[in-house]
């Protein structure tokens, strides 16, 4: 996973509430056992004028040339509720997005966002709905900031944010840490737990 | 002083990680082959295993055939390849697997439970959504990504921050014909889609207590819907009686030692929620959903409403879109409403008690001509008990199809689906865009109002069918 620090890019609007998963990547897009192939499919119900089709629908927001670069996504409340599937960050990752700002995030998908060096990023409902208005009107001439180290949004108009993020998830996305091989290395602890707990609730081994 | 959270996040504590979180010890780790293969395959590529194999357990259900005489074909385009590289990488890796044909084959959320996989008090995770479903058990049970699958899988924990706790005590008694979906959807209308934002919500109060399992999973399977995290419900006699010899549940001395530690599985009296809500049972009506999100519900005898009723919890922008999208307009009423088709089935609403709800509703009757209706139980060992007890030819001949278990219309994966522009009433959990099919307009309800839906031809009450 690449460390992400600053990224200054592009940032879209697609102030909708409760963007769910399902229209992030539609399940019929998911075509196979595979974490990659999936940024055709990335919003496929709003992007293409009809279902399966890859004709661009131009009201769109990422299919205005202004915003066809945007690695950085402003979003609604509740962003990335819905199913579980990562097939949704794996779709906006391999897009180019590397942060995705919004008021709220589903909990399952924020977390399958630090897991693939997505910043998810909390700034409160008025921030947001001033930050696309400014990017509305910018048509992407001005690029966002994101900050993971001051934990800082800059935009155009002066606009500027913070955002909180609990130190794990700083951790792994300013360091693009493996999870698995940092808690290996807690290998002991895990052993020495295991026959604890094998002691006291041993009908959970099977 | 302590939550039922508290407890069982302090028992599979391993370690507390530098900045904070916890490395929390994961007892069950479940697998479907739509986000469940990936997460396998990767392992596999990774030159990893799992730690534990003997606790993880994989089934075939979400993009599985569900018409009679199925096999690994399926009608969404290179399903077949989804069923067929989980079942390669679930024997590679040594897992327990439920493969299509074997008698313990379902939606994951239904025959986990069955088998005694979920177990009061334990940690189990799977990357569906909707794994809060098996909360009803008082145990941590919530949907993930593929990756922390694999994380788990490796390390038999996770790393995470303890969640904040809500409770959301519920008391009185549900009217006569109204379930524990439309309070589901009662809480969702209420407090809207992000009410549960970032909460393990425990389900308390008398009214909680009153419902059976089957009861309790269906409330708790909404949570994602919710926002949460995941929910739980403290474990009774109820859960101990439903668990009581199943195939993965303790036996002989293992199982009263169980019982002992399970008794002591809830929160303290006095324990200290981060957030407290109150709802009255007597104020639930039987609900069904009139936009393109969950929390856009209302009683069915409400209306579809005015901005100005909903604008605490939903944008004009969202509000307006759902109207056009589902082709509503504010102040018609709900109830009457034509429908295309009837659907029961999902972790939501395809167990044994929802089927026998519906039949109830069906039996000696028809659905209305024009309605395309379709039973689909929530696993083998449901749809073998509906038929012991003769409740497929209740559907049968009432003219709903009856199918083999799996996940099926419940979500479009590009083989079976609904029509555009097609309304359907469904037992499931998602009504947003396109959910059900490309275009189709989803109204989730409970099972006795669909099958009611389905007999009328249009949206229907059904304590005004009861006989």
């Amino acid at each position: 996973m690449d460390p992400l620090t600053i990224l200054t890019a592009v940032a879209a609007p697609l102030l909708r509430a409760n963007i769910d998963t399902d229209a992030i990547i539609p399940s019929r897009e998911m075509r196979s056992v595979s974490k990659s192939g999936l940024a055709d499919g990335l919003f496929a119900g709003w992007r293409y004028l009809t279902i399966g089709s890859r004709d661009p629908d131009p009201a769109f927001v990422l299919n205005q040339p202004a915003f066809a670069r945007a690695r950085i996504l402003v979003g609604g409340e509740n962003f990335g509720c819905g199913s579980s599937r990562e097939h949704a960050v794996w779709a906006l990752a391999e897009y180019g997005f590397r942060a995705v700002i919004a008021p709220s995030f589903s909990p399952i998908f924020r977390s399958n966002c630090v897991r693939n060096g997505v910043a998810p990023v909390v700034l409160s409902e008025a921030e947001v709905v001033r930050l696309a208005e400014i990017l509305t009107a910018d048509a992407g001439h001005t690029p966002v900031t994101v900050d993971v180290r001051d934990q800082t949004v800059v935009g155009p108009e002066g606009f500027v944010g913070h955002f909180e993020l609990d130190s794990e998830s700083r951790e792994m996305l300013l360091h693009g840490l493996d999870a698995i091989e940092l808690t290996l290395r807690s290998g002991e602890a895990i052993d020495a737990f295991t026959t604890r707990d094998r002691a006291l609730r041993p009908w959970v081994y099977l | 002083m302590r939550t039922l959270l508290d407890r069982i996040w302090a028992d599979h504590l391993v370690e507390t990680l530098p900045g904070g979180a916890g490395l929390l010890f994961i007892d069950r780790v479940l697998l479907h082959e739509r986000t469940g293969g990936v997460a396998l395959k990767s392992l596999e590529q990774a030159n990893r295993s799992p730690a534990d194999p003997s606790r993880v357990f994989c089934t075939m259900d979400h993009v599985v055939d569900t018409r009679p005489g199925r096999t690994d074909a399926t009608l969404m385009p290179t399903g077949g390849a989804f069923i067929k590289a989980t079942r390669e990488a679930a024997l590679a890796a040594g897992i327990t697997l439920f493969d299509l044909g074997d008698p313990r084959q379902g939606i994951v959320h239904v025959i986990s439970p069955e088998q005694g996989l979920i177990l009061p008090g334990v940690t189990l995770v799977c990357p569906d959504s909707h794994t809060c479903t098996q909360g009803a058990f008082g145990a941590l049970a919530w949907g993930i990504g593929s990756t922390e699958a694999e994380h788990a899988m490796a390390t038999s924990t996770l790393r995470m921050a303890q969640p904040r706790a809500m409770k959301i005590e519920i008391d009185g008694v549900l009217g006569e014909g109204v379930t524990a979906k439309d309070l589901a959807l009662h809480l969702l209308a209420r407090f809207g889609s992000s009410g549960g934002q970032g909460y393990v919500v425990e389900y308390a109060g008398s009214a909680v207590r009153a419902l059976d399992m089957e009861a309790r999973m269906t409330l708790c399977n909404m949570a994602t819907e919710f926002s949460a995290v995941t929910a739980l419900i403290a474990p009774d006699d109820k859960t101990f009686e439903y668990l009581h010899g199943r195939p993965f549940a303790p036996k002989g001395e293992a199982w009263d030692q169980a019982v002992a530690y399970w008794r002591t599985l809830r929160s303290d009296d006095d324990a200290s929620f981060d957030a407290v809500l109150s709802v009255d049972a007597a104020e639930v009506s039987p609900m069904i959903s009139w936009g393109s999100s969950p929390q856009q519900s209302v009683g069915i005898d409400g209306r579809i409403p005015q901005f100005a009723e909903v604008s605490g919890r939903d944008s004009r922008e969202a509000w307006g879109r759902a109207l056009v999208y589902m082709g509503v307009t504010p102040g018609q009423s709900l109830e009457g409403l034509p429908i295309d088709a009837a659907f029961i089935g999902s972790c939501t609403n395809s167990r044994i008690s929802d089927l026998r709800r519906a039949a109830a509703v069906l039996r000696e009757r028809k659905v209305a001509p024009g309605v395309r209706a379709i039973c689909v139980p929530g696993s083998s060992a449901v749809k073998r008990q509906a038929e012991a007890e003769g409740l497929h030819e209740v559907f049968l001949s009432a003219g709903f199809e009856w199918r083999e278990s799996g996940c099926s219309m419940c979500f479009f994966s590009g083989g079976e689906s609904f029509g555009a522009g097609e309304r359907v009433v469904t037992s499931t959990n998602r009504n947003f865009e396109s959910r059900q099919g490309p275009n189709t307009r989803s109204h989730l309800a409970s099972p006795e109002m669909v099958a009611a839906s389905a007999i009328a031809g249009r949206l229907a009450d059904p304590r005004k069918l009861a006989s």
